[in-house]
């Protein structure tokens, strides 16, 4: 099959040992069963990290999902995940799924203390200046507004785009941006949107950072796609939830 | 005894310095340009590989004689997978910010030529002890090279090193040195500065030239 | 034609007793007088024969291309461009009080420092003295605006010398025009401060320097707004005419945007003045008049197509030929000698790509302005244009122009096709394959 060569054995000047004997022949059987063998260490040593980390990958996630929803709603002391379906009903997921099914809409609900429902919390995706901006923000029911935002990933050009995290003046249009359903409750009554620095008048409208537009959009508009998909479904079923179940 | 002893050290600093991966023999530019926006991320991708690196290497020089040379490239890549898998999990169980920040380029260190070319050129054909020895010198050269291009990088484009802020809350940063071409920038200049090592050190060796003579 | 292959034998002996083996490797190509290759992208061969004058005076006089030569050397030509730059950058001045004095200054310094030290190293074509250094730093220091803060500037400058020209070789080396290397990196690095200018013709300006001027290195430079306040002035009054469009849909008015006298508008340089230096400068023929015509006529051309599509929507071609720095980078930009094509036909083909890129990244990118970047894409399609663009020698008709062929760097119309077909090895995949 392969005749040992001394080609294939330049030594590189810097090698310690001396060149080994070359390698036998090696039938079918040597090579399959190599395979096998070193595919069998390996599986176990992924497996091994797989259950080692497990516990810790999983601690984690719910750590940073919390964390950024506390963000938003800053009364919530504890979290549920739930799922939108695409006819009305709305389904709680259990941890470790993370499939998401086609159609349906991720939110979270967010208790304080008492087990009472201090708000809804959803993600929204943007197309920014270089990349999608994906932001997490926070809806309350009482008001039909929405109370924070904060980002989960975005790739703007730092010191311009990523004042959407810091601009306190950008960040001031949503202590209570208007998420009004219309009566009916199929869609949202005004369209979110981000309009220049200065004009803003109504409720809906967020005012953008001068020399950040694009990326101010991008919130609006990732805000807006959001509501627009959730709430219709989640505000007839929003008793469901009142209290932690 | 003592030359193998110091041929082993030889062995070693040979990664760290005369064949540094990044300013010697610039491999693996891939994940050098695309984590090295701060000197955490830059560190961490260092560390990562430069575990992959050891384990993979070690494994492969102890399996080195039962590999059928046919099927050693499929076994290699199995075993460097395996590790850049360990080292996924350990990642995520560190810090899901450090995973987000380093993001496909975990998975991407299975093609990191490094890893392979030191499985197929080195710890192929020696044995364990030596096999790491060599790997642990290019992963931590790998290491270094990505520090230096993160900490410029970090402290030009964020005027903070290592988070710590250095010049005060007044400071400009400089936007381009968190974009891809700060990247290349930075590099360059660091394979500037080792070509200009270089050939101080040759120069200095060479004898003077006449004059009049022609290279 | 075919002197070249007949004097070969007779050339070699002259050269084999030269010293200068540059010289004697470039006989190949000598004998053939081209009007067209008679230009300043060769320098190389104007230090090597003044290296060959200065030994003695030869008997026969072996060179290659250009053999028609003139009393205009670089530094001529240099310094003549810098004569044209002082009358604009005195309005500069005049307009923008001591921020805009001290910015060029600064630039102009950094820029002349950097050099000297990549001159001192023996790397690169060029010296000191041959005023294109000088030129680097006016023609940067003009795009940027009049309060940028001063060591922004001097990275600005630093930049430009060593990223854009030193790395390259030198003066006639560089790929990219070095002031708009400079100011891409800094547009890059620090995208607020470049897009923050201040109104003209503010009261106090020559006693006063603009705020951000003064930033302490590596440190953020003030507010202008801020100061602008303080003056009782809109923050927005230091927009540019193409910011302004851009972000708030207004047109500015034809005589503030020639002129720049009237009103507090913020607009660089005169570009009245700019095109008045240029047109000296054409006629001395120190500057090719195709490239800034080609520029603008595209540029026109191409906005006012648009324009006559939806009025609305577009600005007029006059605002768009005014405003912003297309007139500073037609005429004094886009004419590098270095970074331009140096075939007619080229030239054209050039300008009217610069034009055209200009227009569209104007109305269809994030930024408001796109002079820079449009003149930068089109440095690095020169070699390519020059490429595709080659004259036709003269006694040759347009059809028997030999085919290209993919060995040679240029196509080599001025070698026969003899001696052509003897240095090429045959082409074995002919389209047509010839019946034997």
């Amino acid at each position: 099959m392969s005749e040992p060569s001394s080609t294939d054995k330049k030594v590189i000047p810097i090698a310690v040992a001396a060149p080994e004997a070359a390698p036998p022949e090696s039938p079918t059987g040597a090579m399959i069963r190599t395979l096998g063998l070193v595919s069998a260490i390996c599986g176990l040593i992924i497996v091994g990290a797989y259950q080692g980390t497990y516990d810790a990958v999983a601690a984690n996630k719910r750590i940073a999902t919390e964390r950024a929803v506390f963000k938003v709603l800053p009364k919530a002391k504890s979290i549920a995940e739930f799922l939108a379906q695409p006819g009305g009903g709305i389904l709680k997921v259990g941890a470790g799924e993370t499939a998401i099914p086609a159609g349906s809409v991720k939110f979270f609900a967010a208790y304080d203390e008492s087990g009472k429902l201090a708000g809804i919390a959803a993600e929204g995706v943007g197309k920014g200046y270089a990349d999608n901006v994906r932001i997490m923000f926070g809806y309350q029911p009482d008001c039909q507004c929405v109370v924070g935002i904060g980002v989960v990933s975005m790739r703007e050009t730092p010191g311009i785009g990523d004042k959407i995290i810091t601009d306190k003046e950008f960040l001031a249009n949503f202590t209570a941006l208007d998420v009004k359903l219309k009566a009916d409750l199929s869609a949202l009554a005004n369209e979110v949107k981000a309009v220049k620095r200065g004009s803003k008048t109504n409720a809906w409208q967020i005012d953008a950072i001068a020399g950040a537009t694009i990326t101010s959009r991008a919130v609006g508009k990732a805000i807006n796609d959001s509501a627009q998909a959730l709430l219709p479904r989640l505000v007839p079923k929003l008793d469901t939830l009142a209290t932690k179940s | 005894m003592n030359t193998a002893h110091y041929k082993t050290w030889d062995e070693f600093t040979e990664g760290i310095w005369r064949q540094n991966p990044v300013f010697v023999m610039v491999l693996g530019m891939c994940p050098v340009l695309a984590v090295s926006v701060s000197a955490v991320n830059a560190l961490s991708m260092g560390l990562a590989t430069l575990f992959v690196l050891v384990c993979s290497c070690g494994l492969v020089s102890l399996l080195r004689r039962m590999v059928p040379k046919e099927v050693r490239i499929a076994v290699y890549i199995v075993i460097i997978a395996t590790f850049v898998t360990a080292v996924d999990y350990a990642i995520q169980a560190i810090s899901l910010a450090l995973y987000d920040a380093l993001g496909a380029f975990i998975q991407l260190i299975v093609v990191n030529c490094i890893i392979l070319g030191r499985a197929e050129a080195h710890a192929s054909k020696n044995p364990p002890l030596p096999a790491m020895l060599n790997a642990a010198g290019m992963g931590i050269g790998f290491a270094i090279g990505l520090f230096a291009l993160g900490a410029v990088r970090e402290v030009l484009g964020a005027g903070t090193l290592f988070g710590i802020t250095l010049f005060g809350a007044g400071f400009q940063p400089w936007v381009i040195m968190v974009l891809p071409p700060g990247g290349f920038f930075v590099l360059g200049a660091w394979l500037l500065f080792f070509s200009w090592l270089e050939r101080r050190k040759l120069r200095r060796a060479a004898p003077p030239m006449e004059a009049g003579q022609h290279v | 034609m075919k002197i070249g292959k007949a004097f070969h034998p007779q050339i070699s002996p002259i050269c084999a007793d030269e010293k200068e083996p540059r010289a004697h490797a470039m006989t190949s190509v000598s004998l053939v007088c081209d009007l067209s290759w008679f230009n300043l992208r060769n320098l190389r061969n104007l230090r090597i024969d003044s290296r060959f004058y200065g030994m003695s005076a030869p008997l026969i006089e072996i060179r290659s291309a250009p053999h028609v030569q003139s009393a205009k050397t670089v530094e001529t030509i240099m310094r003549n461009v810098v004569y044209s730059l002082l009358p604009i950058c005195t309005f500069y001045v005049f307009q923008y009080g001591i921020s805009a004095l001290l910015s060029i200054a600064v630039v102009t310094g950094a820029c002349l420092l950097t050099e000297r030290f990549f001159v001192g190293t023996g790397t690169q074509a060029g010296r000191l003295s041959d005023y294109s250094a000088v030129i680097t730093g006016i023609l940067l220091a003009l795009t940027l605006p009049p309060g940028f803060p001063l060591w922004m500037g001097a990275v600005a400058g630093m930049v430009a010398i060593a990223l854009g020209k030193a790395l390259f070789g030198g003066i006639g080396f560089n790929v990219f025009n070095p002031a708009l290397v400079g100011r891409a990196f800094v547009q890059a690095a620090f995208p607020t401060a470049i897009a923050t200018y201040t109104p003209s013709f503010l009261p106090g300006r020559f006693t006063e320097f603009i705020p951000s001027t003064l930033a302490w290195p590596l440190m953020i430079p003030d507010s202008a707004a801020a100061w602008l306040k303080a003056k009782n002035l809109d923050a927005l009054a230091g927009a540019t005419p193409l910011a302004k469009w851009k972000f708030d849909g207004v047109l500015a008015n034809a005589d503030e945007l020639l002129t720049s006298l009237s009103g507090h508008m913020a607009v660089g340089p005169s570009p009245l003045l700019i095109l008045l230096c240029g047109a000296y400068l054409a006629s001395r023929r120190f500057m090719d008049w195709r490239i800034p015509l080609a520029v603008l006529g595209s540029a026109a051309l191409t906005a006012w197509l648009l324009f006559a599509f939806d009025p609305a929507r577009y600005p007029n071609p006059f605002f768009m030929l005014f405003s912003g720095g297309l007139i500073l980078g037609a005429v004094y930009m886009a004419t590098d000698m270095a970074t331009s094509p140096v075939t007619p036909k080229g030239m054209w083909v050039y300008g009217a790509l610069i034009g055209l890129l200009t227009v569209v990244i104007r109305y269809y990118s994030g930024l408001p302005e796109g002079v820079m970047y449009a003149i930068l894409i089109a440095n690095a399609a020169s070699p390519l244009i020059e490429k595709i663009t080659q004259p036709v020698p003269f006694g040759r008709g347009v059809l028997d122009r030999v085919k290209k062929r993919a060995t040679y760097p240029l196509n080599p119309g001025y070698i026969s096709r003899e001696e052509a077909s003897a240095v090429t090895p045959k082409k074995r995949f002919l389209p047509n394959k010839p019946k034997k």
